[in-house]
């Protein structure tokens, strides 16, 4: 194997990239969970997006109005969700996983006429001299512009859930929903909002997929970025911040395994590739072995059904 | 009385499918009145409530405040009116700060930093100390409701409600909380208490309004009545106090020695060093104040948890680490305290539940399977004895009232024959004729030669019925005391932690 021939200058760059899609659905899924909904729907609205984003950007020549069509698949599909969990009070768990399959199926069915079409580009943002920094102007500054929007919008989460009363509201219904109802917050209003919101993240992480980092439609295209996802809101312990660093994290193992593939590693490729899966799955293990934290911070009634009894 | 009175309720009138919770319910509240509503579990109390603060709208009636009519169609109306309310359970977050548990009690609450200033203020002013910016879930109880009526407080209410505020408090800590509520009521404050503990009511409340099946029975100057009296117009008839079989204690049966464990969760209490001897024929009592480690003392007992070697003894033998089914078949059986969820499974049947902790005491078990003629049996058998209202045992343990529930929960323990018997909050909200019964049954069965162990936040079911006294402070348990000797004083003494200075003094 030849490290050497790795470019680490052209990897730390790809890494902010390849972390984007995960990034972006991971915090939508953060806001959920804060609101104490566990949707495992992840995958299938980020494939939503991914679709929906993809076929109206190549019928527009728009990718802009790809990502807005993006974000509204995603949070319509949701919606699906959170009819069935907060109306009819399915199990969450379940629903998840269906919702995964479900939009696996549909944007399979939607994407058919649309397999072996390129994307219509999105183009890199210019910052002028912060672009020609040496090193940092590589790793930093050459995206496209959903790469500082996802950055943006954790920025923003994290400011609205520490500093306003909508935020301390959805995490309090999150916290207690006995005790925000009998204050008289509507807890399943704010659980549905969270929710919808949810699903437009996970439908922009999904279109930055199809959009820009493939950038063309194939079925089951996102292979396991929403599962990633989840796990890193676990990683990140339900923290705004400590989300960035996860996502980036295993961004970087996705683009090193590229890289150590491209090197000739005499690891099997089979291996490499399922190495961000398997390091998922030990952070995983490793922070829920301190039980006592891990619950520390999960919102209590993350999972519960809300039945307003009176 | 020519004054308008601040809150006039008449006919109002809620019913759910099957029940009518409240039926024509007429009375007023006065400017500066404590003012008490009494009566039994699942009289209407808490619907009565819920429609004053607009969490439920009711069916027919008015209600009218300062003599203008009052439909608040949401809490939040009924606070911008000057309501607020004190709740029993579910109503702080446990993962906030206090600050922002008051801020999500108000309507346009200040800034972070002056919010923080007023709450230290205003809980300077009324002798109720808080931190604002602690964490509520490391707060104890009477902390807890110190940063619920703060919450209140800062938005000048005419009109608090407390829905049994004392039951979680230790009584120096409700001899406070009196303090302050007869500041407020010399500031013009009313007050609508909720209580069913009527030595408190006697010496607070200026009128009493009893509810009994939603309907008020009765309303009257709780000072110039008798406890014995409201009770007997809470119940409708008058209630026996129950009996020990006065049988001399036994040899030691079972015996704790400086058992310890570590909490399960992150809000939980760990054990420390507990130690006691339970003799046979004898009722020991633990009391304390809620989240002291009460569900962990059981979860110890019961064997849900196991313990080190050598600190839990049943007749000398020691079974610290056998899982609760081995601890069960000689004859160590217990019941939780939450009895949905905990002591019954909720949607299997009666039968079901019976033969979950009954089967192999009872010989429902051959070679792996059930008899559920024999569950069916002995399931029939509790509801008999333990007058379980129910259409049969095939019936859903969630259909069941709690306390018809609680009967059935400890009734099968009881019908077990158990060598030891540990019970949890055996009479948590249950009305009084079903608890008299379940305590009688608990010293009959200690009469039988049973040690029993009653863990309970209710100091007068203890003093009744038990033989002496332990209490249990951050996971610690007292030295163990005859109740004879004790009085509220020496107990609030104890439960606040300071055994040793009790004990001296005793």
């Amino acid at each position: 194997m030849d490290l050497s021939s790795i470019n680490w200058l052209l990897l730390l760059a790809s890494l902010m990239v390849a972390a984007t899609p995960i990034l972006l659905a991971a915090i939508g899924e953060l806001v959920v969970e804060k609101a104490g909904v566990l949707n495992l729907g992840v995958e299938g609205m980020m494939i939503m997006g991914a679709v929906c984003g993809f076929i109206i950007a190549v019928e527009t020549g728009s990718a802009p109005l790809g990502f807005v069509a993006a974000a509204a698949g995603g949070a319509l599909l949701s919606m699906l969700f959170g009819v069935l969990t907060q109306f009819l009070m399915s199990n969450q768990v379940a629903t998840g996983l269906a919702l995964t399959l479900f939009g696996l199926g549909l944007s399979a069915l939607m994407g058919q006429g649309y397999i072996g079409i390129k994307a219509p580009g999105i183009g890199k943002l210019d910052l002028g001299p912060l672009s020609d920094l040496p090193v940092l102007g590589t790793i930093l500054f050459r995206h496209d512009a959903m790469v500082y929007v996802s950055i943006a919008i954790v920025i923003a989460v994290w400011a609205f859930l520490k500093f306003t009363r909508g935020g301390l509201i959805l995490r309090a219904v999150g916290e207690s929903h006995d005790a925000a109802h009998a204050l008289g917050y509507n807890v399943i209003r704010v659980r549905l909002m969270a929710i919808a919101f949810g699903g437009g993240c996970a439908g922009l992480g999904g279109a930055y997929l199809s959009l820009v980092r493939v950038p063309s439609w194939t079925e089951g295209m996102t292979a396991g970025a929403g599962w990633i996802a989840l796990a890193i809101v676990v990683f990140a312990s339900w923290k705004a911040g400590r989300i960035i660093v996860g996502a980036y994290l295993f961004g970087g193992i996705t683009v090193l395994q590229l890289n150590l593939q491209a090197a000739g590693a005499k690891i099997p490729v089979e291996v490499l590739s399922m190495s961000p899966y398997l390091i998922t799955i030990i952070v995983l293990v490793v922070i829920s072995a301190d039980r006592k934290r891990a619950a520390h911070n999960a919102p209590a009634d993350l999972g519960k059904s809300f039945h307003a009894s009176h | 009385m020519s004054q308008t009175p601040l809150l006039d309720l008449s006919g109002l009138r809620k019913a759910y499918p099957g029940v009518v919770a409240n039926d024509d319910v007429t009375f007023a509240i006065q400017p500066g009145e404590v003012h008490a509503l009494l009566g039994e579990n699942g009289a209407g109390k808490s619907t009565l409530v819920k429609m004053i603060y607009g969490l439920v709208r009711p069916d027919a009636g008015t209600m009218m405040l300062n003599g203008t009519p009052f439909a608040p169609p949401e809490p939040r109306a009924a606070r911008a009116a000057g309501v607020a309310m004190v709740f029993q359970h579910f109503s702080l977050f446990e993962a906030l700060s206090v600050a922002e548990n008051v801020a999500l009690g108000m309507e346009n609450p200040p800034k972070p930093s002056a919010l923080a200033a007023r709450i230290t203020e205003v809980s300077n002013t009324y002798g109720l100390p808080l931190d604002p910016n602690r964490r509520v879930g490391d707060l104890s109880a009477g902390e807890r409701q110190r940063v619920e009526i703060i919450r209140c407080l800062l938005q000048d209410p005419r009109l608090l409600i407390m829905d049994e505020p004392t039951s979680v408090l230790t009584p120096q800590e409700v001899d406070i909380l009196f303090a302050t509520l007869r500041k407020l009521r010399a500031e013009g404050t009313a007050i609508l208490y909720i209580s069913h503990k009527l030595e408190e009511i006697r010496s607070l409340c200026d009128a009493a309004t009893i509810l009994r099946l939603g309907k008020v029975v009765a309303r009257c100057n709780p000072r110039e009545k008798t406890a014995s009296e409201l009770a007997e117009l809470m119940v409708g008839t008058s209630l026996k106090p129950p009996k020990s079989g006065g049988a001399a204690p036994g040899d030691i049966i079972l015996k704790a020695q400086d058992l310890s464990m570590p909490s399960a969760s992150a809000f939980g209490t760990p054990l420390r060093n507990i130690s006691f001897e339970l003799r046979r024929g004898e009722v020991l009592g633990i009391g304390g104040v809620a989240g002291n480690g009460q569900d962990e003392l059981l979860m110890a007992l019961s064997g849900e948890r196991k313990l080190p070697q050598g600190s839990l003894y049943f007749e000398g033998e020691d079974i610290g680490t056998r899982p609760a089914d081995m601890r069960r078949r000689i004859g160590v059986l217990s019941a939780p305290e939450e009895r949905l969820g905990h002591a019954a499974a909720p949607n299997m049947s009666l039968t079901e539940n019976a033969a979950l902790t009954a089967a192999r005491r009872q010989g429902m078990l051959s070679r792996g399977f059930v008899n559920w003629g024999a569950a069916k049996g002995f399931a029939e058998k509790v509801i008999g004895a333990f007058d379980v209202r129910t259409p049969g045992p095939g019936v859903a343990a969630r259909a069941l009232s709690g306390g018809n529930l609680q009967k059935f929960v400890i009734g099968r323990e009881v019908m077990q024959a158990p060598e030891v018997l540990i019970v949890n909050q055996p009479t948590w909200g249950v009305d009084a004729a079903a608890a008299a019964f379940i305590r009688q049954s608990m010293l009959d069965l200690a009469a039988k030669g049973t040690g029993v162990v009653v863990i309970s936040q209710d100091l007068d079911e203890l003093m009744e019925i038990s033989d002496r006294f332990a209490a249990l402070n951050e996971g610690r348990l007292s030295a163990e005391v005859p109740t004879g000797d004790l009085t509220m004083e020496k107990i609030g003494l104890m439960l606040g932690g300071a055994q040793t200075t009790a004990m001296e003094q005793a």
